[in-house]
């Protein structure tokens, strides 16, 4: 009864993803970065995709199944949206997800965060990982590049934080994610969700702060050497 | 995000996984479950710990359910196959329930009803992988059995999944006795899920007791234990034995 029954960690998925929940509101965030081994197939990939007005998912692991699952429980919420009179809750497209999760397990290789804002209970997270489990979390993290990340949330989450905080935070996660795992990098994608709607941000990868052992961007070796510094070259 | 092969075993004696549905291993697990008979009726103790291969991910998982009036059930193994279990309990318990006929199910019969949905699920070779403790009281008689992922069931005084099959079960061997009051109960649980916190890698210090009478359920809110490290030869490992890795 061997085989394969190996209880090791799943296998990583490309990608970091993480979602937030703050006072009034969700911020989810992503990088960019699509691989297919080791090349990167895409590297300004959207990682984080319209369910409803105002529910969203983060995707990792195989595009495909994310992609697969994504497009079924949008059509699925559409119709319960039209048969409702009224805005799907976060809740129910999160359980749209786990049954299509859940029910394939066998098959599927994709973790999601769904995030939104519905009129009942605000802004919620819910995290759907390998195997189809929900799990409703005030913050949530995903994909291969979160194994970086756990000890840094440990630290810096805070409940209560305000939208601005909220975002931030999500930045420095994710660009610290790029910083340290291969399958994750291009460019750090935003989407706050709350009362008033949705707003969808951008941040370049050339644009994040500088973390250890990283150095600034420059032209050319020529700059620095034709430059006024008192750091002569050294060979 | 990775291109990988679809998830095929690497060897060859397995066929294509999409020709049938069969579990292949667990995700997202929770550890021991450990409970007991005491005077009124049965005390339970479960982590919140939901873990992810080594890693402790996910620190605020409820493993213990009670289960329309009269149980409770707790598991441990996979949190997806729980979570699904409950929904067939649910449905169970809602069925009972429109018969408005002045009865309900007792621990007894969802037992039973347990037993039978994880043996079946054993003989497609696609098992709930998970490992159930179920307590109840009903008209004074207190229960407490347990069913496997494979359809091992047995009713006993005290019962453990995982882990605390082979640290608990022996403490509660020694020390367990008819008519322990609430107090001893719930203290002769917390030396067991203390054991369980120094020596099971996926426990976790954040555990509820759930306590089942026959008024009712209570689950405690999430607390930590004190753990002890001040032996001197933690200290000092290499005092009586210099030289010694």
């Amino acid at each position: 009864m061997d085989l394969n029954m190996d209880l090791n960690a799943p296998h990583s998925m490309g990608t970091t993803i993480i979602g937030v929940t703050y006072n009034g509101g969700v911020v989810l965030g992503a990088d960019s970065r699509t691989s297919t081994g080791m090349y990167v197939a895409n590297r300004a990939s959207d990682k984080i995709t319209q369910l409803t007005d105002n529910v969203y998912v983060c995707r990792s692991g195989s595009a495909a199944d994310s992609q697969l699952v994504s497009d079924y429980v949008r059509y699925f919420l559409h119709q319960h949206t039209i048969q409702l009179g009224q805005p799907a809750t976060v809740k129910v497209a999160a359980n749209l997800i786990r049954l299509l999760s859940y029910s394939n397990k066998n098959m599927l290789e994709t973790g999601l965060i769904v995030g939104g804002w519905d009129k009942y209970e605000g802004g919620k997270i819910y995290g759907i990982p390998l195997g189809g489990t929900l799990i409703e979390q005030p913050f949530a993290i995903g994909g291969s590049g979160s194994s970086y990340l756990y000890g840094f949330f440990d630290q810096a989450w805070k409940e209560g934080m305000t939208k601005d905080e909220a975002e931030q935070l999500v930045v420095k996660a994710v660009s610290l994610a790029i910083a340290r795992d291969g399958a994750s990098g291009g460019v750090v994608r935003t989407v706050v969700i709350n009362s008033e709607g949705v707003t969808r941000n951008f941040y370049p990868g050339d644009k994040l702060q500088l973390w250890h052992e990283e150095l600034e961007p420059q032209n050319s070796l020529l700059d620095i050497l034709n430059s006024p510094s008192p750091e002569p070259m050294n060979i | 995000m990775n291109f990988m092969a679809s998830k095929q075993p690497e060897n060859f004696l397995l066929g294509p996984e999409s020709d049938s549905q069969r579990t292949l291993y667990p995700y997202v697990t929770g550890t021991s479950v450990v409970a007991l008979k005491y005077k009124d009726g049965i005390l339970m103790a479960a982590d919140m710990g939901g873990s992810y291969g080594s890693t402790l991910r996910y620190k605020n998982v409820e493993r213990m359910k009670p289960i329309g009036k009269h149980s409770l059930l707790g598991a441990s193994g996979e949190i997806s196959d729980f979570q699904e279990i409950l929904r067939y309990l649910d449905d169970l318990i809602l069925y009972d329930n429109m018969w408005d006929d002045g009865n309900s199910l007792g621990p007894k019969e969802v037992h039973n009803y347990l037993t039978r949905l994880m043996y079946n699920r054993r003989n497609k070779f696609n098992p709930l992988w998970n490992s159930l403790v179920l307590g109840g009281v009903k008209k004074g008689e207190k229960y407490l059995g347990t069913v496997s992922m494979i359809g091992v069931n047995f009713e006993d005084n005290h019962v453990a999944t995982g882990f605390g099959n082979h640290l608990a079960r022996p403490i509660l061997r020694q020390e367990w006795h008819e008519n322990l009051s609430f107090e001893d109960g719930v203290k002769l649980l917390e030396k067991c899920m203390r054991v369980l916190l120094y020596r099971d890698r996926s426990a976790i210090n954040k555990l509820q007791i759930a306590k089942i009478t026959e008024e009712g359920v209570t689950i405690s809110q999430p607390y930590s234990l004190k753990t002890y490290w001040e032996f001197s030869a933690f200290a000092n490992p290499a005092q009586g034995a210099v030289g010694t890795w």
